[in-house]
């Protein structure tokens, strides 16, 4: 029989999501220093907020999508509620009311990462700077990601903070993936792979820790097919949306054998959705086929259905609110969601 | 007299004051001699360079309160002095069997307020204190608690005067706060200062949690084998969050938030989990009574449980502390419980109250009102040391100021003489100083009435200041209450309180019936 608050298990899924979602921020803007550059060696820092739908919140209060405004806008702007600055200060919050449930490690690696957070000033998000300040932002999460591991106990509030951790990466990895295939979709799939554009594509794996997982599994050259395949539904890379899926359905699992909680079931059934759409052979039609960011689309779409489906059946969330208010026209992308809005008070 | 020193408290001198590591001219203080002696030979350096450290961690845990001045709250880290304060064994007796009875005291007021109001109409107390006090609560008539217990949780203030006796300046009968200090502190020096305190009969503090999750289990009602407990809390912006985290952790009970609790039709408390509905049996509310139900007090209280007191007074939730105890921490009721003692327990009180003018009795108010540059006037309503005038160290403007208050509300207000407070060495600004400090005694209530021994020790840290509220640049330190020493004399109201044990004392546990029902 589970103990669990509603509302601890809407945190605990939001904390693990913030913390996820702040990471995968700081390797996407990496990256993108790496391959923002055009032919010319300019930057299109614009590409990012193009991946993000974040365009219309960004030119509301900046005049220019140049490196310091859009680095300002993703890691140090408090007003932009995604910025990783503010991810991190929602996953403090959500610690904070999760202090009776995590451990005191936890509760003080989350404080003092979010005083080094906060500590930053507009001279640390120099381009030149760049790198070291997305290491800091990836060294924090992991050790948060590390620290749970070791120090959480395991019991039904550790499966909803699985599922949320999953389910924001996976995500994330669609987003991340997108941020090459925005522009591979406008070139002519026969022509063959150039130098230039193998190294992005080997940039891309690397802000995702996995170009030398992706090189024991492909020895040679640089398909983007390859990559994408990897980053979709290859088994067992860990930041992959399959694998990330699979965690998600074990810790269903888990929640409805061992606590019983048979509201699992509409979760399940949304998750089986997605998997199947994933198999290596779909994919690959989707990627021949010209698809790939409406899928990726897509897969934002369901995942947040499944955040949804999880808030009634767990968190207390009314019953089927009206979808999400934006329009949902195809290749449009997602903005992110905003989390768990009952911590954003005061 | 100070101990001899030639280290980190070179040159300490208390003064005039009682000090609670080196006692006065007439009292020694050979229980704390060689805990003075060990702190001194750490050396100044030593010191500073631990009390560093100690406030790192103490940042880094995001141990705040909130801090709310001009209309802006700031978080801030409560100043810790790593400079410990130690009472003696006899003192502790001394204290424990005070607070006991003053505990004991206050729950048969309460029972008597809400029940026959025999001290009202044997004249003990004037009926308008009680039934025009805002915090009496009539929904209370028909209610009987548990074990006849109102109050399971107390905090007692106690200050030291220049004579070494203890007083008690204040009750806190509603949701006394700082117990959590009490548990840190000591966690934190046994971290930082295990080596200076190898070996000394200090009482643990560490088993506060298990004592008050027994207590809330005894009062649970009556048909429930295995309550489920929950902490209310009013929520992660309250100034106190930290602390009921911390005991809800202690506890192992869920922290919950009004939102997380709902009455059913049957008047029966429910939790919201991933499961579904979970019954609540007892609620340890840190939410003040005004907050807990939208449906009887403040209906915009979106902090509290609407139905929650349908459900409390058909008997099937407890609350601890009970609703409407704040009529007897009440600081005009305040002055009444040295004849409250008498009048409920037929005993001397073990820990008296410091001398009280009550502001609405006319001649106090004279008084007062001519002795305004003497005494200290506070607000009857007010906590955290705010309206508070200390006429000695006032402006004449603010003299002013505060007889004009009192003239135009003279029952909002009481005086009393300026307490010398008692001082403790202090680690201030890299140099040991003393400084005033009071003592808060935790008390549970249950089957009985259970003392932690330690207890908050607030201390001023500006120099000269009698003010130890958190809120007012104050600051606390671990209290060693020591196991056995060197005894050191105890002089309270008039006989030693040794002797008022002896004559009897000790016979008091928990809530005693009424005499006139007992009879």
């Amino acid at each position: 029989m589970s103990l669990l608050l509603s509302r601890y298990a809407e945190c605990i899924f939001w904390l693990a999501r913030y913390i996820e979602r702040a990471e995968n921020l700081a390797r996407i803007l990496d990256v993108q220093e790496t391959f923002a550059r055009d032919i010319k060696g300019g930057h299109d820092w614009a590409a990012v907020l193009r991946l993000n739908a974040d365009e219309a919140r960004f030119f509301e209060r900046y005049e220019v999508a140049d490196a310091p405004s859009v680095l300002n806008f993703y890691i140090l702007d408090r007003e932009n509620p995604t910025s990783i600055v503010s991810d991190i200060f929602f996953a403090r919050e959500n610690a904070r009311t999760l202090r009776p449930l995590i451990s005191t490690e936890m509760w003080v690696q989350l404080n003092v990462f979010y005083n080094r957070a906060r500590a930053l000033r507009q001279v640390d998000i120099t381009e030149e700077r760049l790198n070291r300040v997305c290491s800091m932002i990836k060294e924090g999460c992991d050790t948060h990601a590390g620290i749970t591991l070791g120090t959480f106990y395991r019991d039904e509030a550790w499966c909803f903070y699985q599922i949320g951790a999953a389910i924001e990466c996976a995500d994330q990895t669609t987003r991340l993936l997108d941020s090459r295939y925005l522009s591979f979709e406008e070139r002519d799939p026969s022509e063959t792979v150039s130098p230039v554009e193998a190294s992005h594509w080997t940039s891309l794996l690397r802000s995702a820790s996995g170009y030398q997982a992706f090189r024991r599994r492909h020895p040679r050259g640089m398909d983007p097919e390859h990559v994408a395949l990897f980053l979709l539904s290859d088994p067992c890379f860990p930041r992959s949306v399959a694998c990330e899926l699979q965690i998600v359905e074990v810790q269903l699992g888990r929640l409805r054998r061992q606590y019983q909680l048979r509201r699992v079931g509409a979760a399940l059934e949304q998750l089986d959705g997605i998997r199947d759409d994933l198999n290596v052979d779909n994919v690959l039609a989707i990627l021949r086929g010209g698809g790939i960011h409406r899928f990726n689309d897509w897969l934002q779409r369901s995942l947040n259905d499944l955040s949804g489906i999880l808030g009634r059946a767990f968190f207390g969330y009314e019953a089927l609110p009206q979808p999400e208010a934006e329009d949902h026209a195809a290749d449009k992308s997602q903005s992110q969601t905003a989390g768990s809005l009952q911590q954003h008070q005061g | 007299m100070p101990h001899a020193a030639t280290g980190a408290f070179k040159g300490y001198d208390p003064g005039s004051f009682f000090c609670e590591m080196c006692g006065s001219a007439e009292i020694g203080a050979p229980h704390a001699a060689a805990i003075f002696a060990r702190f001194d030979r750490a050396g100044l350096d030593n010191l500073r360079q631990r009390a560093a450290e100690a406030e790192i961690e103490l940042f880094n845990q995001g141990i705040t309160f909130t801090v709310y001045t001009d209309g802006k709250a700031i978080d801030r880290i409560l100043p810790f002095d790593v400079v410990p304060r130690v009472i003696s064994a006899t003192n502790w007796r001394v204290i424990e069997a005070g607070v006991i009875q003053r505990v004991a005291t206050i729950n048969a007021f309460l029972s008597d307020c809400y029940g026959p109001q025999h001290a009202i109409r044997d004249g003990i107390i004037p009926g308008e204190l009680v039934f025009g006090n805002a915090n009496f609560r009539p929904e209370m008539a028909e209610v009987r608690p548990a074990l006849g217990t109102y109050v399971h949780i107390n905090g007692t203030d106690l200050v030291r005067d220049v004579d070494g006796r203890f007083y008690v300046l204040e009750d806190n009968a509603r949701t006394p706060s700082g117990v959590s200090y009490v548990v840190e502190n000591r966690h934190l020096m046994m971290r930082s200062f295990s080596d200076l305190m190898r070996g000394l009969p200090i009482r643990p503090v560490s088993d506060y949690g298990r004592h008050l999750l027994e207590a809330l289990c005894e009062v649970a009602p009556a048909e429930v084998l295995d309550p489920q407990v929950v902490l209310l809390s009013p929520g992660i912006f309250n100034s106190a969050y930290f602390e009921h985290v911390f005991l809800a952790r202690e506890m192992g009970i869920p922290l919950v938030e009004g939102r997380d609790l709902f009455v059913d039709d049957k008047d029966r408390v429910f939790m919201s989990t991933v499961g579904g509905p979970r019954r609540v049996d007892v609620i340890y509310r840190r939410l003040n009574d005004d907050f807990l139900d939208p449906e009887v007090f403040e209906p915009s209280s979106l902090l509290g449980v609407p139905g929650l007191m349908r459900a409390y007074r058909k008997g099937t939730v407890t609350l601890a502390n009970a609703v409407g105890t704040g009529v007897a921490d009440d600081k005009a009721v305040y002055a009444y419980m040295p004849r409250l003692v008498k009048y409920y327990l037929g005993e001397e009180p073990i820990l008296n109250n410091v001398e009280t003018h009550i502001c609405r009795e006319r001649e106090a108010l004279a008084f007062t009102l001519d002795h305004l540059a003497e005494l200290v006037t506070k607000p009857v309503g007010e906590s955290g040391g705010y309206g508070i005038t200390i006429g000695p160290r006032a402006t004449q403007a603010e003299l002013a100021e505060a007889r004009a208050r009192i003239t135009e509300d003279p029952a909002n207000y009481i005086s009393q003489p300026v307490i010398n407070l008692s001082v403790s060495p202090t680690l201030v600004e890299g140099v040991v100083e003393p400084r005033h400090v009071d003592l808060r005694p935790f008390a549970i209530t249950g089957k009985s009435t259970w003392v932690l021994p330690g207890g908050l020790t607030r201390v001023a840290l500006r120099r000269g200041s009698l003010v130890v509220n958190s809120s007012q640049g104050g600051g606390s330190k671990d209290t060693w209450v020591l196991a056995e020493d060197d005894s050191q004399p105890t002089p309270q109201a008039g006989r030693t309180g040794e002797e008022i044990l002896a004559a009897g004392g000790d016979q008091i546990v928990g809530a005693p019936d009424l005499p006139a029902q007992g009879a």
